[in-house]
């Protein structure tokens, strides 16, 4: 075991964007006490903080930079991950001023919650030591136990923030083991000791290295909702708040890869015979789980719950390419995927009332020739998570086919396509109450200029991505 | 520019469109129609202005579009893609004036149809394979709101089919497609999805091309549609509202014939060659088949929908006879299909807009009270059975004579698909135009009027211009289709024995000679 030296200089520089972010949370906890009744402020506060860290993000000029022992590290892809957390975080608080105020949610700590879970986020995609990610996972997770129940008095939302409580409790029981058995067979938490001792041949312990990458495995399998580790999502999707669960099903989904791309792409490729097979096979059933029990829904939170599990089937494929390849289509396909499922969750707000959210896809009958805009703003965004082109889906889908081909997985990549052809099924359904079937009752749209506002953004960005993705690949791909 | 400009006209004038009053609905048609027939007319520039002495590209404009991935925006057309193109635009501009009487929602009707007509150019101007599969997929969208809107009772269904059976097939091509990329990248070090390009460069071993030539068939022939992927299309084409039926069969179809004439044929020569008996037996039996099952339909248009299955399967027999006739005469039935097919689903409109049935058993003796109808209908099916002097008639005749050359057993067996065609359009003739006049529904319909006869005339001349005078025709196809030849051309592919055994004659020879010469010396 090698002696734990003390941090010789810290890169204040690097952390910037942590920094800036934590100074910002206590500032909106701060500021609550002064608030008064409207909590609007606040959000503006926290969009203000979010906007400084996506600037500070771009602070470091010398890429990677390490710090902490090499345990924190700024390269281009943790830029680019900040970068989907901020623009995540501000779409989710933007979409909550209206729904907040509708529901009567008062509480102020929300949005400090927000920023403290993005906090965590940008420490889970820049972490390159277990301890690291650890700590990041768990900042997040606590953060979204409290906003996944943040609506009290409502029992579902109760029962989803309980059952998410212990089901995420028992993964980091299961993370923390993994990283034990790793710690145990190589001697180090550092993921880039751990590369080089795996590549050198010097680890300890087969055994435990490949108990420990199982576990690991389990353990992230669980925080980002794959089969047959999903089964709290749909519940807790359909529970937490709507604009809670368009966040969850995003940002700390999109750090949780962030971290597993790391750990397995970039610590563990030389042991991928360990993981690779186990991920084939997670991958493929999460696809196929996610996309069969999409088509039987009826409410349309847990419609986009089931697909958000299918999209994370995709999304392993990405993963499993292990190269720059790989990386860059994984963020790619995070960015997309964060306008998609924005815009979605913004129109299923602004069809919601108090009390009546209107959740069953039947209430979207009609909406079509009533609100043309708005329908053909949620077709758009539904047709792109299928990945039709010209939208983004297609493109992210496109780059992640691109990337499991290159590296030979022709068969994964067939399963993956006929398993968009499923998907088409069930978006087209919503599709299909929107225009083909007259309407039951009256639309109440309570838009707020704001959540409008968010939806046009994200149509703007499917669009954009979807036609003109070359600054954005180019990012992501340097 | 001026593809670029065709192709996105209908769909400027769709966003026109959605933001014209509601209410006012003949300014929406007339701004429709505009867009419309600005269009065809323009289009027509196109084929004025179209060299047919080459078989190179011609209008071509190519811009870089992701450049990280190589993928630009390359338009371009060729003797293929020329009347297929400029078909579009017509039949666009005839399915908007065939749908005047559409009561629901008729803006966001004419915006779907124009946005279609878009997506159906785009597929047939690209020549980057990734700019193809974005139209490829984004005319499915209109198509698909068309027949789940505006369709008939089980529109849900049909369209619902239509969608998933498309996809599966093109979803299959894209994975293709990636492969494709990655094999021209690694042999030429150049990455990119300009389809010239890889036309021209990939050179996969024949087990590879058999896979790619596999996953392009299956959304190609579904599109087409090929016996046996063909059942979504009596749906399709059944709930499908009249203008909607006319462009799939006019357009859409077209798409996957076109599909084999772009990619398979050029990118595959060697795997479309081993496929060849296996797509012709396909082809036959879908001949066959789809007449067959005409003779027995209750329903007009779905009567008209199998026959389209019977006559595509002649468009694929054509195409993979490999010679000039058979290819020429695929073109040519391409565009003789969406005619005659086109001006049957309107005609068939028609008399579903007065009686709203299409039940054969409902009718009878319609001459009588409908005189110009009939006799607008008695061309047109006769046209799709193929009488000599009409379109149809040049087409099935070089496709035979086409398929003959190869094989003359297949030759006859898809004659008889002529035999059948003629049995089952003369007996439903016989049965809606003639016979007693019974049903008093049927005492007093009004004749066709004027908008409708500005709807089918134009199709009746063009019936009888193709049957009487091809040659503008098969002139404009006429070098593409010799460069085709050459590319799939057997012998490219057939082991060298010929030669060699030559070689071994010739060695033999100058054994001889040597020896005679040794033996000469000797003496």
């Amino acid at each position: 075991m090698e002696p734990i030296a003390a941090p010789e200089s810290i890169d204040l520089i690097a952390l910037a964007p942590v920094l800036v972010l934590t100074v910002f949370a206590i500032g909106v906890l701060v500021l609550d006490l002064f608030a008064g009744k409207s909590k609007i402020l606040l959000a503006f506060v926290s969009l203000v903080g979010l906007l400084m860290t996506a600037i500070s993000a771009f602070a470091k000029l010398n890429l990677p930079a390490h710090s902490f022992n090499d345990s924190y590290i700024v390269d281009h892809l943790s830029i680019f991950f900040i970068l989907i957390f901020t623009i995540s975080s501000a779409l989710s608080i933007l979409i909550s001023i209206d729904f907040n105020n509708r529901e009567g949610i008062k509480a102020g700590e929300y949005y400090a919650l927000i920023l403290f879970c993005t906090v965590g986020m940008i420490l889970l995609a820049s972490s390159t030591d277990l301890i690291m990610v650890f700590l990041g996972i768990e900042i997040v997770s606590i953060c979204l136990y409290v906003l996944a129940g943040i609506r009290r008095n409502d029992i579902k939302s109760n029962e989803a923030s309980l059952k998410y409580f212990l089901l995420g409790a028992f993964a980091t029981g299961f993370l923390l083991y993994g990283m034990a058995l790793m710690y145990g067979a190589t001697g180090t938490t550092n993921m880039l000791k751990i590369a080089a001792l795996i590549k050198s041949g010097s680890v300890n312990s087969e055994p435990l290295m490949v108990m420990g990458v199982v576990f690991l495995v389990i353990g992230f399998g669980f925080k980002v909702a794959s089969v047959p580790f999903h089964m709290w999502a749909p519940d807790v999707y359909e529970g937490a708040p709507s604009p809670v669960t368009a966040f969850m099903a995003v940002g700390p989904k999109a750090a949780a890869f962030a971290a597993f791309f790391r750990i397995f792409a970039e610590a563990l490729p030389d042991v991928s015979s360990a993981w690779e097979t186990l991920l084939y096979v997670i991958a493929v059933l999460t696809m196929f789980i996610g996309n069969l029990g999409a088509i039987m829904q009826t409410n349309i939170k847990r419609l986009l719950a089931y697909s958000s599990v299918s999209h994370v089937g995709y999304i392993l494929i990405a993963i499993m390419v292990k190269n720059s390849l790989g990386s860059a289509s994984l963020l790619f396909y995070m960015l997309a995927y964060t306008f998609m499922i924005f815009g979605a969750f913004g129109i299923v707000i602004i069809l919601g009332k108090k009390g009546n959210e209107n959740l069953e896809i039947e209430g979207y009958s009609g909406l079509g020739f009533k609100h043309p805009m708005l329908a053909l703003s949620m077709t758009i965004f539904l047709l792109s998570l299928g990945g039709l082109p010209p939208f983004a889906g297609f493109v992210a889908k496109f780059y992640i086919f691109s990337a499991a081909i290159s590296e030979g997985y022709i068969y994964l990549v067939v399963i993956a396509v006929l398993n968009s052809a499923i998907s088409f099924y069930y978006y087209l359904k919503v599709v299909v109450f929107m225009y083909m079937k007259d309407p039951v009752g009256e639309f109440k749209i309570s838009a707020s200029p704001i959540t409008l506002f968010v939806v046009a953004v994200a149509v703007i960005g499917t669009l954009e991505l979807g036609i003109f993705p070359d600054p954005i690949i180019s990012l992501a791909h340097p | 520019m001026f593809l670029t400009f065709l192709t996105f006209l209908p769909l400027v004038g769709a966003i026109v469109l959605a933001f014209l009053p509601k209410e006012n609905e003949s300014q929406i048609k007339q701004t429709a129609v505009g867009f419309a027939a600005a269009d065809f007319l323009l289009s027509l520039q196109l084929w004025f202005d179209f060299d047919n002495t080459t078989h190179a590209m011609q209008f071509e404009y190519s811009t870089s579009w992701i450049s990280s991935w190589g993928v630009s925006y390359h338009v371009g057309i060729d003797g293929i893609s020329l009347l297929l193109f400029v078909m579009t635009t017509f039949l666009t501009l005839i399915s908007i004036i065939a749908s005047w009487d559409v009561k629901k929602s008729i803006r966001e009707y004419m915006m779907a149809m124009l946005a279609l007509s878009t997506g159906m150019l785009g597929v047939f101007i690209s020549l980057d394979m990734f700019l193809f599969y974005v139209f490829w997929e984004f005319q499915l969208v209109p198509m698909y709101i068309i027949i789940g809107v505006w369709g008939g009772p089980r529109r849900i269904y049909a369209a619902i089919k239509f969608f998933i059976y498309t996809a599966v097939g093109s979803l299959l091509m894209l994975v293709a497609i990636i492969w494709i990329y990655f094999l021209v990248k690694e042999q030429t070090g150049v990455a990119t999805t300009d389809l010239l390009y890889i036309t021209e460069h990939l050179n996969a071993p024949l087990d590879v091309q058999k896979w790619l030539f596999v996953a392009f068939f299956l959304a190609f022939a579904i599109k087409v549609p090929m016996f046996p992927f063909h059942t979504w299309l009596p749906d399709a084409h059944v709930e499908a509202p009249t203008a909607g039926s006319v462009i799939l069969a006019g357009v859409l179809l077209k798409m996957g014939t076109y599909g084999f004439f772009r990619f398979n044929l050029p990118m595959f020569p060697h795997a479309s060659n081993e496929f060849l008996p296996f797509i012709a037996i396909l082809a036959i039996i879908g001949i066959i088949y789809g007449a067959l099952v005409s003779l027995v339909q209750e329903d007009l248009k779905k009567l008209v929908a199998y026959s389209s299955v019977s006559h595509l399967g002649f468009v694929m027999l054509g195409i993979f006879a490999f010679n000039h006739y058979g290819m020429q005469g695929a073109l040519l039935q391409n565009i003789n299909h969406g005619i005659s097919t086109g001006a049957l689903f309107l005609l068939v409109g028609m008399i579903y807009d007065r009686r709203h049935t299409r039940q054969i058993s409902e009718f009878g003796g319609l001459a009588k009270v409908m005189p110009k109808y009939a006799i607008c209908f008695m061309i047109v099916a006769l046209s799709s059975i193929g009488l000599p002097g009409m379109n149809g008639f040049v087409g099935e005749f070089l496709i035979l004579l086409g398929i003959f050359q190869i094989n003359g057993m297949w030759a006859a067996l898809a004659t008889s698909g002529v035999i059948f065609a003629a049995c089952y359009i003369l007996w439903m003739f016989q049965r809606v135009m003639f016979q007693e006049l019974k049903n008093p529904k049927n005492f007093k319909l009004p004749d066709m009027n004027l908008r409708e006869m500005i709807t089918i005339v134009p199709l009746i001349i063009l019936i009888f211009w193709i049957g009487l005078y091809p040659k503008p025709f098969m002139k404009t196809f006429d070098a593409s289709v010799t460069h085709l030849i050459t590319k799939v051309d057997p012998d490219n592919f057939r082991p060298k024995k010929i030669e060699t055994h030559h070689a071994a004659l010739i060695q033999q020879d100058d054994l001889a000679k040597l020896n005679k010469k040794l033996q000469g010396k000797k003496q």
